[in-house]
């Protein structure tokens, strides 16, 4: 578990910019943090969570990052039902009842 | 040698990088003043209205379809003066390959990298862009990195940022993403240098012709329709290209008596680099957060010369609220049956209102629409909004305060306009010109006249704001 072998398909984290080196103009509470970056590609070693591996990206560059997920999934979906949007939706067909215009 | 990759050295090898990377030579085009010539740059460097025609055709980008949004005309008569309410129409976009007009833009950006022997193109965008460019550097059989800002420092994305990645990995692209913040040019330099690929940058000449032909399909299908031209395009206003090419082609079409409208989602008290306010927006373009600083500063782009120049073109600039965009997102679902957006419908809301100000003779085109979808939908905006401790709250729309609420109108009629004053933007553009480009005596004539077209204002204009500097 957790565990990547050479050739999976993985997601690395680097550390762009430590928070002391952040741009002068970056806003305070952005200043307190790094820049972080992540990309994907292919394990060029067995590695764990956490261990700094190499992957080949789909374009062929070698990165090395700290490896953060293994075949990660994507995360977005249609979020949690919003009720608001069923009163505008009632709203709008009542509004229009009768008076549709095609 | 190895190069120095400090954020200092690299960043001081910009305009090296930059040339290689996007192959124009700016400085042909430059007086060496405040002014450049801007027209021979969109000629020379672009390229002609036939060319791109073919070029998007080749793609399937373009000729996408008008829609009468009958229904939508007729919930807003209800709240118009007798004899006003003007018809809207929407032009939808979400038919190009990509799922926008973002294809546009790319169709010419890539097909130009391709033709000058570029193995790949790179582009730093969060949106519709990327995927545009990754779907057509995927039919071009180029390689692609889309850099994206995605993350606050707790790795909380954006869902409608999300689904772009997962969008631009289905075409078969890298993306590389970062926290917030401007350092992100600093990556995207590196990766230009390491990679030699192509700047596929949304402010080229060839970028924004690329839109071009948005306004002249316009043209075209409402003279073949309507039997005339439309009184008013409303365009989705963030960067100034999409409202810049549309402009550029009506002209070409010789429909200059269309009035150009921007309109952006007000996202005003919220900072575009703040780690704290990143997830507390629901927009993650067409807002005043990019739509007013790159109208007043085009130039603060990923090019020496940013070909979207807004002023130029712009007679009106609207802006509408968050909980009014969503609002008008579901009108366009339920009472159209269109479900797209929502940040492209930041025009449709706009155009709801200033339809009601028009005679019901008149016509009013919003200029896009956007593919939606898990991440980029109203539900998963909504949702991530609230699990951010923004309230989600109905009443009166002006009661909205970016971050913290977001307010739907009770009722379509509470939706409303707030003009963003355009003089104090072209006043505003003027200042930050003298002071960018470092001009500290009298501003030459070329100059006065440069930015006179600039602002789409007279000379007379020009020369009592730079009295008053």
């Amino acid at each position: 578990m957790e565990q990547a072998r050479k050739g999976d398909w993985v997601q690395v984290r680097q550390t762009v910019l430590t928070p002391e080196g952040r741009a002068p103009q970056v806003p305070d509470d952005t200043k307190k943090t790094p820049l972080l970056l992540w990309v994907k590609g292919f394990a060029q070693s067995d590695g764990k969570i956490g261990d700094d591996i190499t992957v080949e990206t789909m374009t062929g560059r070698k990165v090395t990052g700290e490896l953060c997920a293994i075949d990660p999934r994507y995360v977005h979906d249609f979020g949690d039902f919003v009720p608001e949007f069923l009163k505008v939706d009632v709203q709008l067909k009542k509004l229009m009842k009768g008076e549709v215009a095609r | 040698m190895t190069l120095d990759m400090s954020y200092e050295a690299v960043m001081g090898r910009k305009n090296e990088i930059m040339k290689k990377a996007i192959g124009i030579d700016y400085t042909g085009f430059e007086s060496g003043g405040i002014s450049f010539d801007y027209e021979r740059m969109m000629k020379e460097a672009g390229y002609s209205l036939e060319e791109i025609q073919n070029i998007q055709g080749e793609t399937g980008v373009g000729n996408t379809p008008l829609l009468e949004m009958k229904n939508i005309t007729a919930l807003a008569r209800k709240y118009a003066p007798k004899g006003k309410g003007a018809r809207i129409f929407v032009k939808d976009e979400a038919a190009n390959p990509s799922g926008s007009f973002k294809a546009r833009r790319a169709a010419t950006a890539v097909y130009h990298a391709k033709k000058h022997g570029y193995k790949g193109v790179i582009a730093a965008t969060s949106g519709n862009y990327g995927a545009a460019v990754a779907s057509q550097a995927a039919m071009h059989g180029l390689e692609c990195i889309i850099i994206q800002e995605c993350y606050d420092s707790r790795m909380i994305g954006q869902p409608e940022i999300l689904e772009k990645q997962r969008a631009c990995e289905a075409y078969g692209a890298e993306v590389v993403q970062l926290t917030v913040g401007p350092e992100l040019f600093y990556t995207f330099l590196c990766l230009l240098e390491e990679t030699g690929y192509f700047n596929a940058s949304l402010y080229t000449p060839f970028g924004i012709a690329g839109v071009e032909t948005l306004g002249y399909e316009i043209a075209q299908q409402f003279r073949d329709r309507i039997g005339s031209d439309p009184d008013a395009v409303v365009v989705t206003n963030a960067g100034g290209g999409n409202l810049t090419g549309t402009a550029r082609g009506l002209i070409k079409a010789k429909s200059e008596g269309t009035r150009i409208i921007g309109a952006s989602v007000d996202l005003s008290g919220l900072h575009m680099a703040s780690d704290h306010d990143f997830n507390r927006k629901s927009f993650t373009t067409g807002h005043t957060g990019f739509g007013i600083p790159f109208a007043t500063w085009p130039d603060r782009a990923d090019v020496p010369r940013n070909a979207a120049r807004p002023l130029r073109y712009m007679d009106r600039y609207l802006l509408v609220k968050q909980g009014e965009v969503f609002y008008m997102t579901e009108a366009l679902a339920v009472l159209e049956g269109l479900e797209r957006g929502p940040a492209g419908n930041t025009s449709l809301t706009a155009a709801f209102v200033l339809a009601q100000e028009m005679d019901m003779d008149q016509t009013i085109v919003v200029q896009e629409t956007e593919y939606t979808g898990a991440g980029k939908h109203p539900m998963p905006q909504i949702s991530f909004a609230k699990q951010n401790g923004v309230e989600v709250l109905f009443g009166d729309p002006d009661s909205e305060v970016p971050g913290k609420n977001i307010v739907f109108p009770d009722d379509p009629g509470s939706i409303k306009l707030r003009e963003f004053d355009l003089e104090k933007a072209r006043r505003s553009y003027i200042r930050n010109s003298v002071a960018k480009c470092g001009v500290t005596g009298e501003v030459s004539a070329e100059d006065v006249s440069f930015l006179a077209a600039e602002t789409k204002t007279d000379e007379g204009f020009v020369r009592s704001v730079l009295a008053d500097l």
